[in-house]
């Protein structure tokens, strides 16, 4: 006897396919776990016991209003806050053991495991050669070939090569927006981090020239761990892995970036990303 | 911070309510549409099936109009969360709404020819399966309407007592059909639309589907019960 054919269920398929090649992140483990990290500017408590994992070679998204304190967050990770007083972190943000934000960190040791892009492309006053090799010979001591194979190595990663290569001896100021953003990249990558912070890396750029350090992310993410605050939901939507949003230097909900996009858990959450916000 | 906060862009807060409007406005016509068709059969009325015939064209305009609009809000809003589960609902919803305003075509369609025939078949049947139909697609328009995902989930399982009726009906039809051969035509087209009243109850189901995922932004999972078994039943032919 014939079994009566299974009925079809199409509320199962709702994942596309793009979609489905994103790595489960649960199974990923965390390059950088944060937990209960508070962040204090004066005594203004700026981030309340975040508690927020990024997985290895993944990207991860904030997003959130203005003040809300993801960009703190990423300055924490590189402590960038070291440089200004009164400013301090409590918690844990362990990379490899290590608590970043513990005060006896080696704090240039730490900056070459973590990079950091801005939100305006901030080249050195030199050579484009010069901007990538500055901060390779601060770490290692390279050979001229070494350090030639080194920019160029970087420059492609950053996919900048192609454009740089015959004017490696110009000054960088000389380059477009988009070009001195993608060089800044190249710099950060040059001495070889572990992980990328970037801060509205494209904030400053034109569309296409935003398409292209997006590209590079997705690039980048087989190689480095990347953190990514934008302001930007849809470029959030497209690069990250994992998205999380902050509100009044709370996280309030991470997930990943279809979850965060399709069903958000919290109602501040998906208030915020459909513009339903005051 | 309010549950229902306004959309910051008024613009886009009033592209929204003119969809949640277009969708229940065509909800409303092809309800409208299936009364007249229920009408036609059960009552032999010739106006109500020319109604619920003619009424097909404006329901199809309508889907068009409806797809045109999601495709243009989803290329100028880039909606995400749960407008954008709003929007695709829309887009899915009009589709199934379209669909049910075929079948009542077709049912009006069928009662035309039927009035040649002086017998009455399964009346009783067709009359009680009409309006649980129509209860079900009144509540689903409704639910809709007041994005009420657990009057949807109530529709979604009110579906099997269509389903058994409709099975009912097949086994009674066939009986008149083997009793004489003079009632297959009339019972072929009861037959059909009884099956086209049970398309309308599946499609009213697959609406509830959607909008208990629009609004929860989980999909209703639980495997329903498919009651409609006449693609099983065994007729042993007469003599056998």
């Amino acid at each position: 006897m014939n079994e009566p054919l299974a009925a079809s269920d199409t509320s199962q398929a709702i994942v596309s396919p793009t979609l489905e090649t994103r790595p489960e992140t649960a199974a990923t483990p965390a390059k950088i776990a944060i937990r209960n990290l508070d962040f204090f500017y004066g005594d203004n408590r700026a981030l309340k016991a975040i508690n927020l994992n990024l997985p290895e070679r993944q990207v991860t998204g904030m997003i959130g209003p203005s003040g809300c304190g993801k960009s703190t967050l990423l300055r924490c990770l590189n402590r960038m806050y070291d440089l200004y007083p009164g400013q301090r972190a409590s918690g844990e943000a362990m990379m490899d053991g290590q608590n970043i934000v513990d005060p006896k960190v080696d704090l240039n040791a730490l900056r070459s495991r973590i990079g950091m892009v801005f939100q305006k492309p901030t080249p050195f006053p030199m050579s484009i050669y010069e901007n990538i090799a500055f901060g390779v010979k601060l770490h290692e001591k390279l050979s001229k070939a070494q350090m030639d194979e080194r920019v160029e190595w970087s420059l492609s990663r950053a996919a900048l090569w192609e454009e740089a290569k015959d004017r490696l001896n110009s000054p960088a100021g000389g380059l477009s927006g988009g070009q001195q953003q993608r060089l800044c990249i190249a710099r950060s990558i040059a001495v070889r981090p572990e992980v990328i912070l970037f801060d509205e890396p494209t904030s400053a750029l034109d569309p296409i020239s935003t398409l292209k350090v997006e590209e590079l992310i997705d690039e980048l993410k087989r190689d480095f761990t990347i953190a990514i605050v934008t302001h930007n939901m849809q470029q959030a939507a497209r690069c990250a892995d994992r998205v999380a949003f902050f509100y009044l230097g709370e996280m309030v909900e991470v997930g990943t970036a279809a979850q965060m996009f399709t069903s958000p858990r919290e109602v501040r959450t998906q208030q915020y990303i459909t513009g339903r916000f005051s | 911070m309010p549950e229902n906060a306004e959309h910051i862009v008024k613009s886009y807060e009033q592209d929204l309510k003119r969809l949640r409007d277009m969708i229940t406005e065509m909800g409303g016509m092809v309800e409208s549409q299936v009364a007249s068709a229920c009408t036609a059969i059960l009552q032999r009325d010739r106006a109500a099936a020319a109604h619920a015939i003619e009424s097909d064209a404006k329901v199809d305009a309508r889907e068009h109009e409806i797809e045109q609009y999601v495709i243009r809000l989803l290329a100028l809003r880039q909606p995400v969360a749960g407008d954008l589960r709003q929007i695709v609902s829309a887009l899915k919803s009009t589709g199934d709404l379209e669909r049910i305003g075929d079948y009542a075509a077709n049912v009006a369609k069928r009662s035309l020819v039927l009035e040649q025939y002086s017998l009455r078949y399964a009346a009783t049947g067709l009359a009680h399966m009409a309006s649980l139909v129509q209860e079900n697609l009144k509540r689903i328009i409704d639910a809709v309407g007041a994005d009420d995902p657990n009057k949807a989930m109530q529709v979604w399982r009110s579906d099997e007592a269509i389903d058994e009726i409709y099975n009912a009906l097949f086994r009674e039809l066939v009986t008149y059909m083997m009793e004489d051969p003079r009632n297959i035509t009339p019972c072929t087209h009861l037959l059909f639309i009884a099956k086209n009243l049970e398309r309308i109850g599946d499609h009213a189901t697959n609406i509830a589907e959607t909008v208990y995922y629009a609004v929860t932004g989980t999909p209703l999972t639980d495997a329903r019960p498919k009651g409609d078994l006449s693609s099983y039943a065994v007729v042993k032919p007469v003599g056998e």
